[in-house]
């Protein structure tokens, strides 16, 4: 008798216990919790008293293939791609290289999308709810590849020419003022 | 407090009430075996008659599946209560001496012949009856009275009437309207995933393919309102993606289609007004369109008349005021995973909403 085949089940039931050990969660619940908190607008930098705490990240939807992929989804219905061209840039500057001109991190990103930015950016307060700006934050870090590898997308819905977004090199965001 | 007492007591029945001797449970509550068979007995029930069953067509094409299904069915048990009989009579036969000689060998070779032959045209005949009852599917018998676009998207129907004239093409989602008698041609087109398009009273199913069109049609013998149901699995809400079909004679038909080409009605109240601009200045114009104001996007439902539809949410709640605040509020705790996201308003700002929402007929 071969003395391997015990090694080969006992493989697959390695692999089997490890395939069954997480699955994604999709915060559906989540949602409304996120789409009912009301962001301040801020319109300076100087603030009476000091500096007031940073809020916390409330996206449900970072590190999150689920909201990554929603995300991408109203990037489309959106016509973000209107501007930004599936992340190379056109009338709006690409998304997908390293240049961040108002910053990388999430917040960042959230409130580009929220209060809008000079020259073109429009101020979705009150047309997004929260939990799509947080999805389309979500997307908008994978372009350049700023999420794990495995909440990446690895196809689009409609034929598209540009490399799908898990198998381009992930960039290092770099602030720059120029877009 | 009250409530919470009864609540507590375990007892649902007020007070006043529970002095008359209450029937005793071993009475009411059928047994295990008796409730098998009543579930069982709705089940086929439902199966048989009613609305969304494959067995009570309403017309052509769900009748010829019908009939071949009712058709298979018989042949099947015909075949079945023949190879059974057979069976049992070789069971009981006895082990008989071997027998070489050549009339038995004749006979042997006659009986296999024959039983061969019957299994073949059987089977042709089965094959030849699903080719034609799945062809009549595609294209119509006659002249189709009208033609309409149906595109699925997760989890919803969008039901799309063409024109030559451009300001006569409109969106009725969830809701085919076709006339009595007549039938009506459907291009079937899908947005993101493959749905089915399935009505099971007037026809049999018909995918709905990303990136290409189908082609099936529908007709209906008789007046009424027939449920349909996505039949290929598309994700989260799958289940929660129904559709009616409204069958009208021809004079209320022409009058659903003049009155749907209307743009969206003005609104009367000050409350009604009040509600459009909070419609306007709110996430809900990001996805949905009502023709005759600014709000033109495609990416949800449109609502142009949207008081006027028999169900909200794709067939998932009747239509009216408590299930809409219901569902604008926090939609994902009705149909998780669905694609509107839960919104927060002021309390007047919605009351507002509601009676806007509420008077597009």
């Amino acid at each position: 008798m071969n003395p391997r085949w015990p090694w080969g089940i006992a493989l697959c039931a390695l692999s089997l216990a490890i395939a069954s050990c997480e699955r994604e969660v999709r915060p559906f619940q989540d949602l409304a919790v996120s789409s009912a908190r009301t962001q301040k607008p801020v319109l300076s930098p100087l603030f009476p008293g000091g500096q007031p705490l940073p809020e916390p990240n409330q996206s449900p939807f970072q590190k999150n293939a689920y909201g990554t992929s929603e995300g991408k989804r109203l990037f489309d219905q959106f016509n973000c791609s209107g501007c930004h061209a599936h992340g190379g840039g056109g009338m709006g500057p690409p998304l997908m290289d390293d240049k961040w001109v108002y910053g990388s991190e999430a917040a960042n990103i959230f409130e580009s999308i929220v209060e809008g930015r000079p020259n073109g950016m429009p101020a979705w307060r009150n047309k997004i709810p929260d939990a799509q700006v947080w999805q389309l934050v979500a997307y908008v870090q994978s372009m350049s590849g700023n999420e794990p590898i495995d909440v990446l997308p690895g196809r689009s819905d409609h034929m598209r020419s540009s490399t799908p977004e898990n198998a381009r090199r992930a960039q290092t965001p770099v602030q720059t003022h120029t877009p | 407090m009250r409530e919470a007492d009864d609540r507590d007591s375990g007892s649902w029945i007020p007070a006043a009430k529970t002095s008359s001797p209450a029937p005793t449970l071993t009475s009411v509550v059928p047994t295990r075996p008796v409730r098998v068979v009543i579930t069982a007995a709705a089940f086929a029930a439902t199966a048989c008659s009613g609305n969304q069953a494959g067995l009570n067509p309403h017309g052509p094409i769900a009748r010829s599946v019908a009939t071949h299904g009712w058709a298979l069915l018989a042949i099947c048990t015909v075949v079945y209560v023949v190879v059974m009989v057979a069976f049992i009579i070789a069971l009981g036969r006895r082990r008989q001496d071997a027998d070489d000689s050549p009339e038995t060998s004749a006979r042997l070779t006659r009986n296999v012949s024959i039983a061969t032959a019957l299994t073949v045209i059987t089977l042709i005949g089965i094959a030849a009856s699903s080719v034609v009852a799945g062809r009549g599917m595609y294209s119509p018998s006659g002249a189709g009275a009208i033609t309409v676009d149906v595109v699925g998207h997760q989890w919803w129907w969008d039901f799309q009437y063409h024109d030559i004239t451009p300001s006569d093409v409109f969106t009725s989602p969830n809701e085919l309207h076709i006339p009595v008698g007549v039938p009506v041609v459907i291009k079937a087109m899908s947005s993101d995933v493959i749905h089915s398009f399935w009505v099971p009273n007037l026809m049999g199913k018909r995918d709905l393919i990303p990136g290409m069109v189908t082609n099936t049609w529908i007709q209906a013998d008789e007046p009424g309102v027939y449920r349909g149901q996505c039949a290929e699995f598309c994700g989260h809400q799958h289940a929660h993606m129904a559709l009616n079909v409204v069958a009208e004679p021809m004079d209320k038909f022409q009058a659903w289609i003049r009155h749907q080409r209307q743009p969206a009605l003005e609104p009367v109240t000050d409350q009604e007004r009040h509600g459009r601009d909070v419609f306007m200045q709110s996430p809900c114009v990001t996805c949905h369109a009502i023709r005759g104001t600014d709000a033109g996007s495609h990416v949800g439902p449109e609502l142009t008349h949207v008081a006027s539809r028999l169900t909200l949410a794709a067939g998932t709640l009747p239509n009216a005021r408590g299930h809409l605040a219901g569902w604008i509020s926090n939609s994902q705790s009705i149909k998780p995973g669905n694609r509107m996201p839960p919104n927060s308003f002021a309390p007047t700002d919605f009351q507002a909403l509601l009676a806007y929402v509420r008077s597009l007929r």
